[in-house]
């Protein structure tokens, strides 16, 4: 299936932009990290600490055994830092 | 005017209270908050970049703000906060509450700042002289949800 991936702050630094979209099979969040990190070594580095990585799927955020089988979107980001 | 507002442009916040204030009915309280752009320790702030994932940010408000309103029984709630290039002393974002009694619109605030913090997708990053730097998100912050 078709996946849009938005990737923010550092993380977009890191990868070089924030926003991919891919093919894939993968049926969580967990596999699609899996899956990214195999790409390269950039995206071994920058998904390599997992622990500073949160996930939401469809704008909402999600833990990482989310289901991913009928997203349409999901985004990459650091610890939220607002206020 | 819609009570949760993300907007790059720079805000008044007294006019905001003031517009708050006069159009919640039947409330005896109003609290509002107001976070304002900090220099480093250092002195040499030049700017603070915010970024945020347009479209989850609006939703993310309205669900905090959805949540103080039946938890506190509030009378009305509004959300302000900015994204983009912020110069030292800037006001960043505003939250206001209103409610019959004072105490629920104190904590109303308060619920609303320590769920904004760690729940809305916003990202800033500190530009000094010497270079840029993302805040990192603080432990404390994520420990406050857990008193509510």
């Amino acid at each position: 299936m078709k996946l849009d991936i938005r990737y923010f702050a550092w993380l977009r630094e890191r990868l070089g932009t924030g926003h991919e979209t891919v093919e894939t099979d993968a049926g969580t969040v967990a596999e699609l990290i899996e899956e990214l990190r195999g790409r390269d070594e950039g995206y071994a580095h920058a998904f390599s600490d997992t622990g500073a990585i949160r996930a939401a799927v469809d704008e909402d955020l999600v833990e990482f055994d989310a289901d991913i089988s009928r997203a349409r979107e999901v985004a990459f980001f650091p610890p939220m830092t607002g206020g | 005017m819609d009570p949760v507002r993300v907007q790059e442009a720079p805000f008044d916040m007294g006019a905001e209270l003031n517009a708050f204030a006069t159009t919640v009915g039947g409330a005896g309280a109003v609290v509002s908050f107001s976070g304002i752009t900090r220099d480093v320790a250092s002195g040499d702030l030049q700017a603070m970049e915010i970024e945020h994932y347009a479209g989850m940010t609006e939703k993310a408000l309205e669900r905090i703000r959805a949540e103080a309103m039946a938890r506190f029984g509030l009378t009305d709630a509004m959300i302000l906060h900015r994204y983009g290039r912020l110069a030292p002393g800037d006001p960043i974002m505003m939250v206001a509450t209103a409610s019959r009694h004072r105490a629920d619109a104190f904590a109303g605030a308060e619920f609303l700042m320590d769920y904004l913090k760690s729940r809305a997708p916003f990202w800033k990053k500190e530009v000094t002289r010497s270079g840029a730097e993302w805040v990192a998100a603080r432990d404390e912050d994520e420990d406050a949800l857990s008193r509510w």
